[in-house]
């Protein structure tokens, strides 16, 4: 019988190292795209240098230096008998990961001051946490980088902006930072609920395939119209000029209290690492975005 | 949009030869990283009549926070992406005028504190593609010393031999120019076109 807990870690820490190191495809793709398209000569320049550290970095090596702070979405099946063990599980994985691979020590005690070494400490690793119907587990290792996370926001609107103010909100905060996030861009938007609960949704999607689109057609064209309005600004990649600025806008919402117009921006850097696998309860383990190459 | 291979030191003279635009790589032993603290530690030594363990005439400075490994006994950049040069418009000036170095290289551009100084020592701003880490480490090859470790990781001087380290974009020059201001006046242009697109008027 294996060790459930190591399963758990093992299958964590090949996670982290695969978020650090390559792409999920989709990304790649996307960027890719972009170079190919770009008739900008200077975002050329850039997009090439992205197109090849991408190359370089699947040979193990972080593709950037800020790995990100450590953040994981977890989807635990209600009858996955193995619940208890997983919160400490991923953080002797991130331990394991940052020395490793290496990550970067990037957790900082806000209030003493000081950096834990390990990209451990207080709420450190953070878990999104969410049960499902099911037996399994669901770990996505999403580390984020400093630069991007920067320049997220939440508006509370007055809802009598209506949907022009929302829009006009995630433009005008693209117009603001500029390439200072790495553009090309992702961004997140999540639309009401309250001030925590709008940043959350917005975060959220981030984790969403970049080629889809929302299933309501009202939110899928919000989606539309925020991605060309932000590509129409030239900002382009690293804000040197360009015609791809965001790689994709991808918007979700929560009923909205009366008085309340609440918006959460997420911005993402091109470096959008994620990597997700699913543990049955009986320990086998199925990478989803990095899946295992057949030899 | 030409290109240029520098070999450090680099002369005031070639450093004004480069313009907005220009793709450089540099190779040569005099390739320091320095973000906020080690700027700040290299002024005060300066004030104190003192001097640094490296002599910054001539460099490349890099604004980078680089992840780092000791293998054999040998420290190594795994991966060096620049981090955001803004920080850094405190000192950058000051720096400039009393270290003579010639090419700072950063991310997201600098302010016209900066520029000035540029302009007034003979020197220029460099652009490398934010996140690229992994492309940087293949040029930053050797790690020559590691100064300043009581600064933390990321805040130390590194002290690096680089070999075609690039590409660098020219994005602030010795003329005055700066792509991050002539950018945000062509985005501001584009405002009106941007904002019919989701329904405003200005």
């Amino acid at each position: 019988m294996k060790d459930p807990a190591q399963v758990i870690q093992d299958t964590t820490v090949r996670l982290l190292r695969k978020a650090a190191t390559v792409l999920p495809a989709d990304v790649e793709k996307a960027l890719r795209a972009a170079y190919e398209r770009e008739t900008n000569a200077t975002a050329k320049t850039q997009l090439e240098a992205i197109v090849k550290n991408i190359g370089i970095a699947r040979e193990g090596i972080p593709m950037c230096q800020d790995t990100g702070i450590m953040i994981f979405y977890v989807k635990v099946g209600e009858k996955f008998p193995f619940m208890g063990m997983i919160r400490d599980a991923l953080t002797k994985a991130v331990v394991q990961a940052t020395a490793e691979i290496p990550l970067r020590p990037n957790a900082v005690n806000p209030i003493v001051g000081g950096n834990s070494g390990d990209n451990t400490g207080k709420k450190i690793p953070w878990i999104n946490w969410e049960i499902v119907p099911g037996d399994s587990l669901e770990i996505t290792a999403f580390p984020k980088g400093g630069g991007s996370e920067n320049v997220s926001i939440v508006g509370m609107l007055k809802p009598g902006v209506g949907l022009t103010g929302v829009k006009k909100l995630v433009v005008d905060n693209a117009l603001s930072y500029m390439g200072k996030a790495c553009a090309p861009n992702i961004i997140g938007v999540g639309i009401g609920g309250g001030a925590d609960i709008a940043i959350k949704i917005a975060k959220q999607q981030l984790l969403r395939p970049l080629d889809d689109h929302h299933p309501e057609p009202e939110v899928a064209e919000i989606e539309k119209e925020i991605f060309e309005a932000i590509n129409a600004t030239g900002i382009g990649p690293m804000g040197l000029g360009g015609d791809t600025t965001v790689l994709a806008v991808k918007v979700d919402y929560a009923m909205r209290h009366p008085a309340s117009l609440p918006v959460g921006v997420a911005v993402q850097c091109w470096a959008a690492r994620r990597s997700t696998a699913i543990i049955t309860k009986d320990l086998s383990v199925q990478y989803v975005t990095h899946p295992v190459e057949e030899k | 949009m030409t290109e240029y291979h520098l070999t450090t030191p680099i002369s005031e003279e070639d450093a004004r030869k480069l313009k907005v635009g220009d793709i450089v790589y540099v190779s040569g032993e005099h390739v320091y990283t320095a973000r906020d603290e080690a700027h700040q530690r290299a002024l005060e030594l300066f004030e104190k009549g003192e001097r640094p363990p490296v002599d910054f005439e001539g460099s490349v400075v890099y604004h980078v926070g680089p992840v780092a490994w000791q293998k054999n006994g040998k420290w190594q950049i795994v991966s060096a992406g620049p981090t955001t040069s803004i920080r850094m418009e405190l000192f950058e000036d000051e720096f400039l005028r009393k270290y003579k170095a010639r090419i700072i290289i950063g991310k997201g551009g600098m302010g016209s504190k900066t520029l000035a100084a540029l302009k007034e020592v003979g020197a220029v701003y460099c652009s490398f593609t934010g996140g690229c880490g992994a492309l940087a480490a293949k040029g930053l090859k050797e790690v020559r010393a590691y100064e300043w470790q009581d600064l933390g990781m990321p805040e130390a001087l590194w002290v690096i031999t680089a070999e075609n380290f690039g590409p660098l974009l020219v994005t602030m020059d010795s003329h005055g120019n700066s792509l991050h201001d002539e950018m945000d006046k062509k985005v501001a242009a584009r405002k009106a076109e941007v904002y019919a697109k989701i329904g405003v008027q200005v």
